[in-house]
């Protein structure tokens, strides 16, 4: 293995580790709402065992909540099933709107405690792109990691088809990260953009990052 | 005793609270962290269950706020993130009482309550 595929296995198992641990976080507290759920109905019967009737809306209320955690969880688990499989293909033909919209929702959680956010500007049409999936999602999220910071809290993501391919812009009212120190891209995103074959261009002032795709890789 | 549960969940933590009365423990439940802090002001508590990781304030700076306000309250980390191990050396480190992991053992909850208010 080359180092740049050495540089670029580290960060996706580092990725893909902050990514399931964020989702099985999410997991855990529907569980622990079912879990709550089921047993605050077993006091109700307890109680009901010792002559004190149950209120029905009590009941309803509980069974609403435990089938809502119970989808709750369900979408989780698509989601991290999605994610899981992007990195099947070491080329593969995909939405990028799809793309940017299944990293949003893996990293919504994570942001919200920031309360940051990140918002996906969709065009009329698709956006296709054939590249690598995973490394594209990891990319991303290493600019949105870098853009977000304790100054700016939303960033947009604007995928749109060009003549060459696909550019997404990311754009947010930044330019400063919170360690003035770091460097970016490092040599991490450096290894992705060229496995990817990328480009990443940086417009501070205009507080827009564009990463563009070549159409064919 | 009385206790204050934190937890962006609510409907977690007002369950909770509700089961929790039914066994003769009151508790009050917030779901951010400056709630929390405010409520500590209009109550006294014996101790704060806190979820390790609450919008705008970990749980551990809270932790430290809220000693601010109260010394004498004890505190239970709550947390779904992470290994058991990791999680124990984070709340040994933060001074924690005790720490559970969810989904909460209610009996295991209330035990270690009753043995730290004791100590």
């Amino acid at each position: 293995m080359t180092d740049q595929w050495e540089t670029i296995a580290r960060e996706g198992f580092q990725f893909f580790g902050k990514m399931s641990a964020s989702i099985s976080h999410e997991i855990k507290n529907a569980l622990a709402i079912i879990n709550e759920s089921a047993g605050l109905l077993e006091d109700f019967s307890l109680l009901a065992d010792k002559g004190r009737p149950i209120d029905p809306e009590r009941l309803k209320g509980l069974a609403q909540s435990v089938l809502k955690q119970v989808q709750r969880a369900d979408g989780l688990v698509k989601k991290m099933n999605r994610f899981a499989h992007s990195a099947d293909d070491a080329i593969r033909i995909f939405d990028v709107g799809e793309a940017l919209d299944l990293v949003i929702s893996l990293v919504q959680r994570l942001y919200a405690m920031r309360e940051a956010r990140v918002e996906l500007v969709l065009p009329d049409h698709p956006v296709m792109a054939v590249t690598n999936l995973f490394l594209l999602e990891n990319i991303i999220w290493l600019c949105l990691e870098f853009l977000l910071t304790e100054n700016h809290k939303v960033v947009k993501l604007i995928p749109e088809t060009t003549g060459e391919g696909v550019r997404i812009s990311l754009v947010g009212q930044f330019g400063f990260p919170d360690d003035p120190g770091r460097v970016f891209p490092s040599e991490i995103e450096k290894a992705l953009l060229e496995a990817l074959k990328a480009e990443l261009r940086m417009e501070p002032q205009a507080g827009k990052m564009i990463l563009s795709l070549q159409k064919n890789i | 005793m009385r206790v204050l549960l934190v937890d962006d969940e609510a409907e977690l933590v007002s369950t909770l609270a509700e089961r929790l009365s039914f066994r003769g423990i009151e508790a009050d439940w917030v779901t951010t962290g400056e709630e929390a802090l405010k409520q500590v002001e209009e109550q006294r508590y014996a101790v704060g269950v806190l979820d390790v990781k609450i919008p705008r304030i970990s749980g551990l700076a809270l932790k430290k706020r809220l000693e601010e306000k109260c010394p004498e309250m004890k505190f239970i980390f709550l947390t779904g993130h992470g290994s058991e191990e990791d999680f124990l050396i984070g709340s040994a480190e933060a001074g924690a009482d005790y720490y559970l992991i969810k989904p909460v053992d209610l009996n295991l909850l209330i035990e270690k309550l009753n043995e730290i208010t004791k100590k």
